[in-house]
C-alpha cells in the first residue's frame, strides 16, 4: 500500500483506524491507494507538508494532490493545520479537502474562510462512506488540475 | 434572471458548452438547479446583488466584459462572497492561469475536456461533487 515518500499523491490525516482502513479500501477500488502515506495527529501532518522532524528528508516541493484532513485530532487539530498549510506560500496551492464528522456550522464557515478547497461530511453508513471516498480519490486525484 | 434561490451559477459565454453543461448536470440526477450568467459583469451582477448565494459557481476564464480571473478575485475580496466554492472550468491548460487562480484562492480548476464524450462526463462528475458531496458554507 505504501508508496515511497517522495510521490505521495494523497496524504491522508486521521486517527481513526477505521476510517484509515476504509478510506482505503475505497481508493483502492480506484487504483488510488498505492499514493497513499496516512499521518495519524495534526503534527505528524505538518511535519510531513513542511518536511520537518520525522520527515526532514522530504522535499518540501513534492507537494501531494491533495490532503485529506480530518477536523478532531491529537497534538494539533485539523483547523490549525490547514491555517498553516494556508498561510504558507510554499503550501497554500495544495488542495486541502476536510473529511469530518462534523456538520457543524461554524466549522464549516470557519474552514472555507481559512481557503479550505472543499468540505466533505463522513457518511455514517458504511457504503455511502466508501462511495463518498472513491469519489473524492477521483475528482482530486484525476479530475482537479494543480499548478505543480 | 430570477432572484430565485439557485444551487449552481454557471458562467460561460459559449452557448454549445452552456447546452453541454445543462444537459450533462440533468443526466447527472442531482436536481441542480441552475443559472446561466454570460460575462463577467453579469456573474458579478448575480453573485454581489443581494441575490441567494448558490453553493458552487462553475467559472470560465476567456469571458467579455469582466474575465474570469478578474471575477474570482472580487468573490474573494468581497467578505459577502469569499467563501462561496468557485471552480474554474476552462479549456486553458497553461500554467499562469492555472498559478493565477490558486493563488486568489479557486476551490478547485478543472480543464474542459476536448472531446464531447469526455466533456459530459467530468462535467456531470463536477456536479455530483459539488452539490452531492461537497458541504457549502451557506
Amino acid at each position: 500500500m505504501m508508496t515511497t515518500i517522495e510521490d505521495v499523491e494523497i496524504l491522508l490525516v486521521e486517527d481513526n483506524p477505521n476510517d484509515v482502513e476504509l478510506t482505503i479500501r475505497a481508493l483502492q477500488k480506484q487504483n488510488l491507494a498505492n499514493k497513499v502515506f496516512v499521518v495519524k495527529d495534526g503534527a505528524e501532518a505538518l511535519d510531513f507538508i513542511f518536511a520537518t522532524g520525522a520527515f526532514a528528508t522530504r522535499k518540501i516541493e513534492n507537494r501531494p494532490k491533495v490532503v485529506l484532513l480530518d477536523l478532531k485530532l491529537p497534538k494539533i487539530d485539523g483547523i490549525e493545520v490547514l491555517r498553516r498549510i494556508k498561510a504558507d506560500d510554499r503550501t497554500k496551492h495544495t488542495p486541502v479537502v476536510m473529511l469530518t464528522s462534523s456538520q457543524e456550522e461554524r466549522d464549516v464557515l470557519d474552514t472555507y474562510n481559512l481557503g479550505v478547497n472543499s468540505y466533505i461530511v463522513k457518511p455514517v453508513d458504511f457504503s455511502n462512506f466508501v462511495h463518498a471516498v472513491s469519489e473524492l480519490g477521483v475528482y482530486w486525484g484525476l479530475l482537479n488540475k494543480l499548478p505543480y | 434572471m430570477k432572484a430565485e434561490e439557485i444551487d449552481i451559477l454557471l458562467v460561460e459565454d459559449n452557448p454549445n458548452d452552456a447546452e453541454l453543461t445543462l444537459r450533462a448536470l440533468r443526466k447527472s440526477n442531482i436536481g441542480a438547479r441552475l443559472a446561466i450568467a454570460k460575462d463577467g459583469a453579469e456573474a458579478l451582477e448575480y453573485l454581489l446583488g443581494g441575490r441567494p448565494k448558490p453553493k458552487v459557481v462553475f467559472l470560465d476564464l476567456k469571458l467579455p466584459k469582466i474575465d474570469g480571473i478578474e471575477v474570482l478575485r472580487r468573490v474573494r475580496e468581497d467578505d459577502r462572497t469569499r467563501s462561496i466554492p468557485v471552480v474554474v472550468l476552462t479549456s486553458s491548460q497553461e500554467e499562469r492561469d492555472i498559478t493565477e487562480c490558486y493563488k486568489l484562492g479557486v476551490n478547485s480548476y478543472v480543464v474542459k475536456p476536448v472531446e464531447f464524450d469526455k466533456f459530459y462526463k467530468a462535467v456531470g462528475d463536477l456536479g455530483i461533487y459539488w452539490l452531492a458531496l461537497n458541504k457549502s458554507p451557506l
